[in-house]
């Protein structure tokens, strides 16, 4: 049997576009995916999503976004998707036990966190390196730690992680934030906070003891480098998209963002992108949220002019 | 969920249940706090069920067991740690799924 719709990823984006999609009657398809919620399952209080004026957890988010999904008749589906076939029609989408068709697919991978790419950050991974703030930050009571970053999630993280630690030392490379005003304020107003610019991590240490003690540090203005003693380092600095997937078969841009013309439409006819996996610009839950919703349109409206030749927007392939 | 196969490890009986174990056992590190460790608790059962009289699989809060979890460093969960003979023999940071951790497992048997 052949979906109308299938919906890859479960964040803002997908939800949503599986919440507009059950609503036009398409009985979409959802694959939740391995990160069932996307980013904001890993935040505490967003305070940025309107109509909670008094903020609203993560999780509890996105929670209520997939209840609304259910409630209109989307089909949850647990696990990862392990392959994809957008060369034919109807397009396949694949997971651990089972190979689902669709006619249209929405494509919701989002972001996964970024890494600095250094043999000692995986090699400590778990023992003192971590990219989820909310899940590690138990491990660092009283110690000191470090976040590596300067965007909004940066800050967020070492404000939250000052709960545990007894101070949190913000590395960046540059010499201002791009976190927004209010978090930018919130970070140099915290007592347990300091910052070193136009710093990079050079090296993690040590991997040899399987424990993190501390990070060389080295300022790229004047050259100096210097020992951090730290228990603990949560890297923020930024998202990778979730495209390895769609490699060969959509179009990217060099960073591996999925390209989206005309709406949420990708290049192939019938595959729409929204949220993060297109987005490296505003990267927010309600912008992802808002092409979601576009996306379930768009494909709805593919749909009907699939449904009614007359009006056919693409060209079938020629017919012998 | 079905989780009968799945025990329940602890400071108290980790060295008897796990370090002096006929089979491989594989230790899920989590607590009740972790999200992407509730998310990986299907994949943690459906394996539990595959590997039955072949590889145990248990789970270790880490807020309610320091000892174990300062004993193996653990400070980032979900970790998932393989034990064959008492000693680590592979481990897993982070949120992975079934065909991962199944990998992980085939590598040692």
């Amino acid at each position: 049997m052949s979906h109308s719709v299938i919906v890859i990823g479960s964040g803002p984006a997908g939800l949503t576009a599986a919440l507009y999609a059950a609503r036009a009657n398409l009985k979409p398809l959802m694959i939740e995916g391995l990160e069932a919620g996307g980013q904001l399952m890993m935040t505490t209080a967003v305070e940025n999503f309107p109509g909670f004026p008094e903020g609203i957890m993560g999780p509890d988010l996105m929670a209520a976004m997939r209840d609304q999904a259910q409630r209109f008749g989307a089909e949850m589906r647990r696990g990862n998707v392990t392959a994809v076939d957008l060369t034919r029609r109807p397009f396949t989408v694949t997971t651990e036990d089972k190979t689902h068709e669709g006619r249209t697919v929405i494509i919701a991978t989002g972001a996964s966190a970024k890494l600095l790419g250094l043999a000692s950050e995986r090699a400590l991974m778990g023992h003192g390196v971590s990219t989820c703030a909310t899940c590690d930050g138990f491990f660092f009571r009283g110690k000191p730690i470090a976040v590596v970053g300067g965007g909004d999630s940066a800050m967020e993280e070492a404000i939250f992680l000052t709960r545990f630690a007894s101070h949190v030392t913000v590395i960046h490379r540059r010499d201002t934030l791009r976190a927004s005003k209010i978090m930018q304020d919130k970070a140099f107003a915290h007592p347990k906070i300091s910052f070193e610019w136009n710093t990079e991590v050079e090296e993690i240490r040590d991997p040899g003891e399987g424990v993190l003690s501390s990070l060389t540090l080295r300022n790229h203005v004047t050259g100096a480098t210097k020992q951090l003693g730290v228990e603990g380092l949560f890297v923020a600095i930024g998202h990778v998209p979730n495209t390895t997937l769609f490699k060969g078969q959509l179009e990217m841009d060099g960073n591996g963002f999925l390209i989206t013309r005309d709406g949420t439409r990708t290049n192939v006819a019938g595959v729409f992108a929204c949220g993060d996996v297109q987005d490296h610009v505003y990267r927010q839950a309600i912008t992802a949220a808002g092409s979601g919703c576009m996306a379930a349109l768009d494909a709805q409206r593919y749909l009907e002019h699939e449904a009614a030749p007359e009006v056919r927007l693409e060209k079938s392939p020629e017919v012998r | 969920m079905a989780s009968e196969h799945i025990q329940t490890f602890t400071d108290g009986n980790f060295d008897t249940g796990v370090l002096k174990a006929e089979t491989p056992v594989l230790v899920d590190f989590w607590a009740e706090w972790c999200g992407p460790c509730r998310a990986m608790e299907p994949a943690i059962n459906a394996l539990a069920g595959d590997y039955v009289g072949k590889v145990s699989v248990g789970k270790l809060n880490v807020d309610d067991n320091p000892s174990i979890t300062m004993r193996y460093m653990v400070r980032g969960i979900p970790t998932v740690m393989l034990f064959k003979g008492g000693q680590i023999v592979d481990q897993i940071v982070g949120l992975v799924d079934k065909t991962t951790l199944k990998q992980m497992v085939d590598r040692h048997l």
